[in-house]
């Protein structure tokens, strides 16, 4: 479902996310030229595009850890509301608001950003102790379950240091998974890892999927694209190429870009 | 041996101020450090330029210098000014204080660079991860930056004690009665020089060497989750 830009067309009622006309430039580089998207709960979204189409940065704008030039951000329904500030652009016209929806915007990130002078256990409850308030006894409690799920719980008192890259990413996953976030922003969750070590990550993301999660996954994995995937969209250029469902979207895309990026990953 | 069982009394005395001079300056350079390493990483043009001119000026001047410039000039300053706007009176700045301001002023820069590198050896993504979650600025800065920080820091912070400890020293030319003023003026009376310095130096490797073992117990305990090579 994509929108025009513009005003609000589309039923908000069950729809986890709503980006519209969101623009981002890096200095004299628009990275993002006008993008919307809508993603219902329980919708998993792969979003795909070569590097530099703006994919991530797309990403970063729904939790704004990058700041939109213009365009709007609705979660469940809220608008992060923005105002205008002195230097052009704009600013957050209230943080505890940012704040208090990225509680429930889970990311996972390329690197896993796992806090490195933690144990896996402690990174799991750090959130959910100290934004979400949750007693400790009850958030190590959850964040066992969580990392039970992730097939890391014999690992729980080890640091970050001592994990494989797959193992790392999945404590990430866990601790994304303890915000009880209600959407999760997967950033290239599998870029950085061995080739052996991807397919324990992708599993995990695929258990997620299947138990209903709304997930907006920016990958290079076509596999995990076309198979779990309720949506794909594809970005070129800081527009949206080509949206739709993957069986319609990998058969018989329209978009010439997209069958070559297609061929060029399909090597 | 006698002589120096004699003074030995007055010599604990000045260590007992060594100390006191080291430790004061050191909380004093460490508050300095923290807030120039700020204005150094801070996306403010006039704090850049503050800090840079404070680490530029202090770093490029010898100690020595500084001390009887703060010491002797920062007086005059402080009682022209006070004279000159009737704001106060006559004030006159002891030893001790004079001593802790300089030498934690001058540590304050080199704490600055220590803290401002340690805060850049911080993976940013750590940080990102923890704005992600939703944590306000100050709970990333007390949950993640600090911890981390500790660690990055304490080799380059452990550097600089030391250095600040022997450049106490330096405040016997000013008059306070440290070690060194003590040793001096014992070592003058009793012609013994040679045994005075020579005691002197032996509690100054002792002071460095309790400093020393509290370094690597801080070490330690700030390096959770580091892989050692």
């Amino acid at each position: 479902m994509i929108e025009e830009g513009g005003g609000p067309a589309f039923e908000r009622g069950g729809t986890a996310l709503a980006v519209e006309d969101v623009h981002k430039s890096f200095g004299p580089v628009e990275v993002l030229k006008g993008v919307s998207l809508s993603a219902n709960d329980h919708d998993v979204v792969s979003i795909l595009g070569s590097s530099g189409s703006g994919k991530s940065t797309l990403l970063r704008c729904i939790n704004l850890l990058e700041t939109p030039d213009s365009g709007r951000v609705y979660v469940k329904g809220e608008l992060i509301r923005m105002r205008e500030s002195r230097r052009g652009g704009l600013v957050p016209e209230n943080p505890k608001q940012v704040e208090r929806i990225r509680g429930k915007l889970a990311m996972v990130f390329q690197q896993y950003n796992l806090w490195s002078h933690m144990t896996v256990i402690q990174n799991v409850i750090e959130a959910p102790v100290h934004v979400l308030k949750i007693p400790r006894a009850e958030a190590v409690e959850r964040g066992e379950e969580e990392l039970r799920r992730v097939e890391l719980y014999d690992r729980r008192d080890y640091y970050p240091a001592h994990l494989s890259g797959g193992q790392q990413q999945r404590a990430a996953i866990a601790r994304a998974l303890a915000m009880q976030p209600d959407v999760m922003l997967f950033d290239e969750p599998t870029s950085a890892l061995d080739p052996e070590l991807v397919g324990e990550v992708l599993r995990v993301m695929r258990g997620l999927a299947e138990e209903g999660r709304t997930m907006l996954v920016v990958t290079h994995e076509m596999g995990f694209a076309r198979e779990v995937s309720d949506r794909v969209m594809f970005l070129h250029e800081g527009r949206v190429e080509e949206n739709g469902k993957p069986d319609e979207v990998f058969q018989n895309s329209k978009s010439e870009r997209f069958r070559q990026f297609l061929a060029g990953t399909l090597r | 041996m006698d002589t120096v069982v004699a003074y030995l009394p007055a010599i604990l005395r000045g260590t007992s101020v060594t100390v006191a001079v080291a430790l004061c300056s050191a909380v004093l350079a460490v508050f300095l450090g923290l807030l120039g390493a700020w204005g150094k990483i801070a996306p403010s043009r006039t704090a850049n330029a503050v800090t840079g001119a404070y680490t530029t000026l202090i770093r490029g001047v010898p100690d020595l210098v500084l001390m009887l410039l703060l010491f002797y000039g920062g007086q005059q300053l402080l009682n022209d000014i006070g004279a000159a706007t009737g704001w106060w009176g006559y004030i006159e700045i002891s030893h001790f204080t004079a001593g802790v301001f300089t030498i934690g002023f001058i540590y304050g820069a080199y704490m600055t660079e220590t803290f401002r590198g340690a805060y850049l050896a911080i993976p940013r993504g750590q940080i990102e991860a923890g704005t992600a979650c939703g944590m306000s600025g100050s709970l990333v800065f007390r949950r993640i930056v600090w911890p981390q920080l500790v660690r990055y820091a304490l080799p380059g912070f452990g550097n600089n004690w030391l250095v600040l400890l022997k450049t106490t020293a330096l405040v016997s030319v000013l008059g306070l009665h440290e070690l060194v003023w003590e040793s001096f003026t014992a070592g003058r009376s009793t012609r013994q020089l040679f045994t005075f310095f020579f005691v002197t130096m032996a509690i100054y490797l002792v002071l460095t060497a309790i400093s020393d073992t509290g370094l690597r117990w801080l070490e330690r305990k700030y390096s959770a989750g580091v892989r050692r090579a």
